[in-house]
């Protein structure tokens, strides 16, 4: 293995405050709720302290929204929107390195991801959905689709700007006016985010960003002049909100977790599936919805494959997440180490063969050291949970036909993968496999003209493309 | 032949996997038409019919699913050419039933053929016009198709005994879903007419199910049953629909709920459609 010598980007360029605001009705202000301690993953030491929103906030966010809708923004002409997403859209890129260090300081994530997928893929959302702003008439949903209100989002800790581009960008292209709540434990880049919404002069109200713990996200999901909900976190959170919303009227979009099946066919190019394979779990520490968590490796192949994986997640460097050379950062929070941790005991009593990466870990901060478990059996609990970190369980079949029906079998359908050099085969399985995006002989790969999201337990509604604007459209 | 002669009545059942039996429950109600005159008693499906409606839906689907669109389409055509020949019995039953003259009866009727040949002509277009091909920033060919959701309890709605009805079903079938239906519940003779020209028409069993009863009684099972993907509440009886949608959230149901007032003879848009399919997108590298 090479040895590196350190090559940490400076935190310096995060611009990072000793204080953060809430954001409403164009103004940083003050939240009545009790403030929260972002902490950095990578050190387990407090970042900045956030204001959070009481009741009365949610409240005045929501009012503030609906003004900005009813006044300004759901009648301007979807030209003049445009201009202002397109704004927002090179703000980002401008800004991208401190918001590329400030993902990596609040989320643990390693700076070549924050750097060269969350940042640039945000910007390229608020790009794409720019210029569907005085084009909707082309969509496909009448000649004139009508924008839905005030839409209420609450977001995930592991993608957080990204998540915030996902949510806000197609909203305000649609007409909408936003209350975003970002995750509890990851709320520094969508208040930056408000920031560059202010430069680029959004009218006030049009985007209001509340940080907070679940209590606020409840609050915003269940106010009751909020039209629209998009809601992307775990399916245990996804059905309360579903429940909540029941006769309400409001329109709803989910997007929940996932368990992929990842299948390398006998003809698969290893060398190739291994990458696509370590891709798919390690990135962003496994904190992935779509992560191909559950390998499924045909019999024949399962060991020659199985050794030259070892070998390569060996390779992977475990560490400061602002380290340029780091592949895998830090785990979000003490509370998801806690998780994995408890879920991969549970692989080892319920007799999986744990393999665990032998890689050095940092003394402070919250990390875990890359994991395959093999002789997994499709009714253990790593094999049907998600466990959002980076573990890997392995299971093998035979037969195109159980390869497919263990893919199948679990009540998420959010993502796929398939390796083979066979054209036919990749095409069969892609058919047959119920999921919302299936990667062949890639994994991972996210585009904003490209519709993500889940069938079954994974939710409903999708993220990007012509197919994502339903979800902001009265339709 | 007798000028006095004796009708013979219909017994009306329901319809499950392409067979019709009577309610597992053993049980019926009667039904009568608008003015109140007894026409037959239906069967009073149960939670065990329902039950068994819903594996008869869930076999069919790989088979209907996996059908070319072509095939679905023609299949779809030939139900309409089989209730052309049937327009007389269904604009009586309408007309009992609604209590409308016999010659609005009869537009109904007419509207609800046509509606299945429109439905039918969208089974190899809706990949078309909901699909994409995704221009991705990367070496990659991403493409995107709309699936269908699965199988979808249809609640039939209550007014609308027959053009309602195939407002609604037809385009659950169209896309490849596999469906259970529950008809109106004082007018379900025109569904159990339709079952018979769906088992008539090559539309394979278990495609379409077809329980007659009381809809509050049934669609709580099918809201909470975990092998229903999706919910059309149409015809669920208003006090009961936020309780629905509250069931259907415990597996992450699609619901559609009903429009504020829904003109059946106006031709339909997408939305139908689209409310029961899942857009699924393939990527795959370009390279040498």
């Amino acid at each position: 293995m090479w040895e590196y010598a350190p090559a940490p980007e400076s935190r310096d360029i995060a611009n990072l405050k000793p204080n953060y605001r809430m954001f409403v009705d164009g103004e940083f202000v003050e939240g009545g709720g009790e403030p929260l301690k972002s902490v950095n993953p990578g050190t387990g030491e407090v970042l900045a302290e956030v204001s959070t929103a009481a009741p009365a906030d949610v409240d005045r966010a929501v009012k503030a929204a609906r003004r900005a809708y009813d006044r300004v923004w759901g009648r301007m002409p979807g030209a003049e929107r445009a201009k202002y997403i397109f704004r927002i859209a090179r703000l980002i890129q401008e800004r991208g390195r401190e918001l590329a260090v400030l993902e990596s300081l609040d989320n643990g994530k390693p700076i070549k991801e924050s750097r060269d997928v969350d940042v640039p893929t945000a910007a390229a959302h608020f790009f794409y959905h720019a210029g569907w702003a005085d084009k909707l008439g082309y969509a496909g949903y009448g000649p004139d689709p009508r924008p839905l209100g005030v839409a209420g989002q609450v977001i995930p800790w592991n993608f957080p700007l990204l998540m915030a581009a996902w949510k806000i960008a197609p909203a305000l292209a649609c007409g909408n006016t936003v209350v975003l709540k970002p995750a509890e434990t990851t709320p520094l880049t969508a208040l930056v985010l408000a920031e560059i919404i202010q430069q680029a002069e959004l009218p006030p109200g049009v985007v209001n960003i509340l940080p907070g713990a679940g209590d606020v996200g409840a609050a915003v999901v269940a106010h009751p002049d909020v039209d629209k909900v998009a809601f992307t976190g775990s399916t245990e959170v996804g059905k309360l909100i579903q429940r909540q919303l029941a006769g309400t009227g409001k329109k709803l979009t989910l997007e929940l977790g996932g368990k992929a099946a990842n299948i390398v066919f006998d003809d698969a190019p290893l060398d190739q599936a291994v990458e696509g394979i370590v891709n798919g779990i390690f990135f962003n520490q496994g904190h992935v919805c779509c992560a191909g968590s559950r390998l499924l490796v045909q019999e024949s192949v399962a060991e020659e494959l199985l050794d030259k994986l070892r070998t390569r997640v060996s390779t992977l460097r475990v560490g400061d997440p602002l380290d340029k050379n780091t592949d895998v950062g830090a785990i979000n929070s003490a509370e998801q180490l806690a998780r994995i941790q408890e879920l991969t005991a549970s692989g080892e009593a319920e007799g999986a063969q744990r393999w665990t990466s032998s890689c050095p870990l940092p003394d402070k901060g919250f990390y875990f050291a890359p994991t395959v478990f093999s002789n997994v059996s499709q009714a253990m609990r790593i094999a049907r949970e998600e466990i959002f970190g980076p573990v890997l369980s392995v299971l093998t079949f035979r037969t195109p036909d159980e390869a497919v029906a263990k893919a199948n079998n679990t009540p998420y359908g959010l993502s796929a993968g398939v390796w083979t050099e066979k054209g036919s085969r990749i095409l069969w399985a892609a058919q047959k496999m119920r999921a919302g995006v299936v990667w062949a002989n890639t994994f991972n790969r996210f585009d904003p003209t490209a519709p993500f999201g889940g069938y079954q337990e994974s939710g409903f509604g999708r993220e990007g493309g012509r197919t994502g604007l339903e979800a902001y459209l009265d339709v | 032949m007798s000028e006095n002669r004796i009708g013979v009545a219909k017994t009306y059942k329901l319809y499950i996997g392409g067979a019709f039996p009577r309610s597992e429950s053993g049980r019926s109600y009667p039904v009568s038409d608008a003015k109140g005159a007894f026409l037959a008693n239906a069967a009073q499906g149960s939670r065990k019919d329902a039950r068994d409606a819903v594996a008869a839906a869930r076999k069919a689907f790989p088979g209907w699913s996996g059908a070319t669109a072509y095939n679905r389409g023609q299949v779809l055509y030939r139900v309409a050419e089989v209730l052309e020949g049937r327009r007389e019995q269904f604009a009586a039953e309408v007309a009992a039933a609604e209590g409308v003259a016999l010659k609005k009866a009869q537009q109904l009727v007419d509207a609800a053929v046509d509606r299945w040949v429109w439905y039918a002509g969208w089974t190899d277009k809706v990949a078309t016009v909901l699909g994409a091909a995704n221009p991705v920033a990367g070496p990659y060919f991403s493409f995107s198709v709309p699936e269908p959701t699965g199988v979808v309890a249809v609640l039939a709605p209550q007014q609308s005994s027959l053009l309602g009805l195939v407002s609604a079903v037809a385009p659950v079938v169209a896309t490849g879903n596999t469906a259970v239906v529950v008809a109106s519940a004082d007018r379900p003779l025109p569904a159990v007419t339709l079952s018979e020209v769906l088992a008539t028409s090559d539309v394979p069993g278990g495609v379409v199910n077809v329980l007659t009863g009381r809809t509050e009684e049934i669609a709580p099972w099918l809201a909470s049953h975990a092998d229903v993907n999706a919910l059309d509440l149409t015809g669920a009886p208003e006090a009961l629909r936020a309780e629905l949608e509250r069931s259907a959230a415990g597996t992450v149901k699609r619901v559609l709920r009903p429009r504020p007032s829904e003109d059946y003879l106006r031709e339909p848009d997408l939305g139908r459609l689209r409310a029961f399919v899942e857009s699924k997108t393939v990527w795959h590298p370009v390279g040498t």
